[in-house]
């Protein structure tokens, strides 16, 4: 029970919750947008984190199990008319299910050949779908507008839509949490300081990655349903999007990895800078800055990798120690 | 299907093959010499094709020609953005340079968007066709090989019978023992990258002579160099001319049995799947 009492846990819980409740207080459709895609990010980068910071196994096929499962959650939504929360299962049982087959598979590679074969499994997941007639080749699902009236209309679901994403975000602070304190998390944690010596130690390598894998997945697969939903169409360029892994990568670089606040900061960061940036008036020469904006998370990811690569959290653990205390 | 369709099926694919083929011997060359898979890849390839663009289309200068600058182009931004992003980083994991060449591509790549807008360009050149029985070559494409062919016995000719070349298969096989034996390995790994993206710039410029294009393209072709370079075995920059080769011919084959859009399906499946099963690529060893 010792763990709960560390106060990095409780500093990353009332983040979250500030960030949760500010449009929940206000009810305000606007703060609730921004909040939305915050915690959305955050929730990704957090996942993220059990594969790639605790376990080292860098994946850029994180957006597959986000796309899969809201294209299982959006057929099951319009196909089959189920209900949302069902949907939402279904996503992330499907999402859960992709990665306990992958994982006993591509797993065994490592460093850079697993890095290359989760480039390999995004495309093909994303051309394979635009071939999937099921669920609509090339364009996609897209919902009749009838349905959400079941759900007390268009402004209320996207309230319902919020209030889920915000649950679990919470829920996925706790589960990190609870991996990275664990006897289970020091596994995967010793799996990425040195493979070897961890199995001879008695890790059971294979079981732990695979395991570790499908615990990233699971609530990535909810949200896309969550997503999906919320947008009221899918489409494969949409859901596949290398890019969406590749910045949550970046978050993740941006607030230490393998740390509980880390990726939950670096969410928050970038996609505040993200914000700034699209909407600045701010102009360069005769362009405005928002077309620089790629440039400038370019120019700032290079700076982080070269000079602090341990990130905000791991900087600062590193540079003070008694902050090692209060930062989990 | 006659024995003609699928016959200049094959040429076709086996003539833009060869283009692919050199994208991808940039990138299994860095892969080979300094274990760093190169995101800026795609970016580079779209630079070039860039560079032939305007040099053409604003100063009249012959594609070829202007492909002469754009290696030298190619080759100089490659030294440079070793030194400035990877030095750093190439002891690190391989998180770090990942994430290094991949910011490099950002920047580029939204410079680029900023400048030059996606709309899709054209250098409208063309050099006729040749008719051999049923089969019609595009002249461009044929200049393409020959090019291809050209760089690729340079590069072999200078990684074998040159001492810089010698040099550069040292730091590769072991970098501490070539740091020994004095030789600089900042300045040849530096050299290996410039070179890397130098073949990554003059495939852009070729692509550019017979597609169009945008700033975005050079991603597309970075995918397909990752695929080819899995089947012609990482670090093995001879195997992704043959890996270029092969999938050329599956481009040019696959269609005529399936509908197109599923090719790349098909095509990344096998990358997955030859990583698990052979990691060393079909030709490479263990």
């Amino acid at each position: 029970m010792k763990q709960w009492l560390h106060p990095g846990f409780w500093i990353t819980v009332v983040i979250v919750l500030g960030l949760g409740l500010a449009p929940i207080i206000t009810q305000d459709a606007p703060t609730r947008e921004v909040s939305f895609t915050i915690l959305l990010a955050i929730t990704m980068a957090v996942s993220l984190n059990i594969i790639m910071g605790y376990t080292g196994y860098v994946s850029f096929g994180h957006v597959v199990f986000y796309g899969l499962g809201g294209y299982v959650g959006m057929y099951l939504l319009d196909s089959w008319d189920a209900p949302l929360p069902l949907a939402v299962l279904g996503g992330g049982a499907t999402a859960a299910l992709l990665a306990f087959l992958l994982g006993a598979s591509i797993l065994r590679l490592r460093g850079a050949y697993f890095a290359l074969a989760t480039i390999g499994i995004n495309e093909a997941a994303r051309t394979f779908v635009s071939n999937f007639e099921p669920f609509g080749g090339p364009t996609g699902i897209e919902l009749q507008f009838s349905i959400y009236r079941s759900y007390g209309g268009a402004a209320q679901a996207l309230w319902i839509t919020y209030y889920a994403v915000f649950g679990i975000t919470l829920v996925a602070i706790i589960f990190s949490y609870l991996i990275k304190t664990s006897k289970f998390g020091l596994g995967l944690m010793s799996i990425r300081e040195d493979e070897d010596a961890a199995e001879v130690m008695g890790v059971v390598t294979p079981n732990a990655k695979t395991l570790a894998f499908v615990f990233s997945a699971i609530l990535p697969g909810m949200l896309g349903v969550l997503f999906f939903f919320k947008n009221g169409n899918v489409e494969p360029g949409d859901a596949f999007r290398l890019h969406s892994s590749i910045e949550t990568l970046v978050m993740i670089m941006l607030g230490g990895q393998g740390t509980l606040l880390g990726p939950v900061l670096g969410a928050l960061g970038y996609q505040r800078l993200r914000g700034l940036l699209l909407t600045s008036d701010v102009k360069l020469g005769d362009l405005p800055l928002k077309d620089f904006q790629l440039v400038i998370s370019g120019v700032l990811l290079l700076i982080i990798i070269l000079f602090i690569p341990a990130g905000l959290v791991g900087w600062l653990r590193r540079r003070f120690a008694p902050l090692r205390r209060v930062l989990a | 299907m006659s024995p003609g369709t699928i016959a200049s099926s094959i040429a076709d694919g086996l003539l833009i093959g060869i283009v692919y083929g050199i994208a991808a011997m940039g990138l299994s060359l860095i892969w080979g010499v300094m274990s760093v898979i190169n995101l800026t890849h795609g970016a580079l390839i779209s630079l070039g094709m860039f560079g032939v663009y305007l040099l053409f289309t604003t100063f009249g200068i012959n594609p070829y020609l202007a492909l002469i600058a754009v290696a030298g182009f190619g080759l100089l931004l490659g030294v440079i953005i070793y030194l400035i992003a990877i030095a750093r980083v190439i002891d690190a994991p391989h998180l770090s340079s990942l994430l290094a060449t991949f910011s490099v591509n950002m920047i580029i790549i939204g410079l680029g968007t900023a400048i030059f807008t996606t709309t899709p360009r054209d250098t409208g050149f063309s050099l006729g066709s040749v008719q051999i029985g049923p089969i019609a070559l595009q002249g461009t494409r044929l200049v393409a090989m020959a090019v291809t062919l050209a760089v690729t016995g340079a590069l072999y000719t200078f990684l074998y019978r040159t001492r810089t070349g010698k040099t550069i298969r040292a730091v590769s096989n072991n970098r501490a023992a070539a740091e020994l034996m004095g030789i600089p390995s900042t300045m040849i790994l530096a050299l290996s990258f410039g070179i890397g993206t130098m073949l990554a710039s003059i495939a852009g410029g070729l692509i550019a002579t017979f597609f169009s294009f945008t700033i975005l393209s050079g991603s597309i072709y970075e995918l397909k160099s990752f695929i080819i370079v899995v089947l012609g075995g990482l670090g093995n920059p001879l195997g992704a001319l043959v890996g270029g080769l092969i999938l050329g011919v599956l481009e040019g084959v696959l269609p005529l049995a399936m509908p197109n859009t599923w090719v790349p399906v098909i095509e990344f499946l096998l990358f997955v799947f030859i990583l698990l099963v052979r990691p060393g690529g079909l030709l490479g060893g263990k």
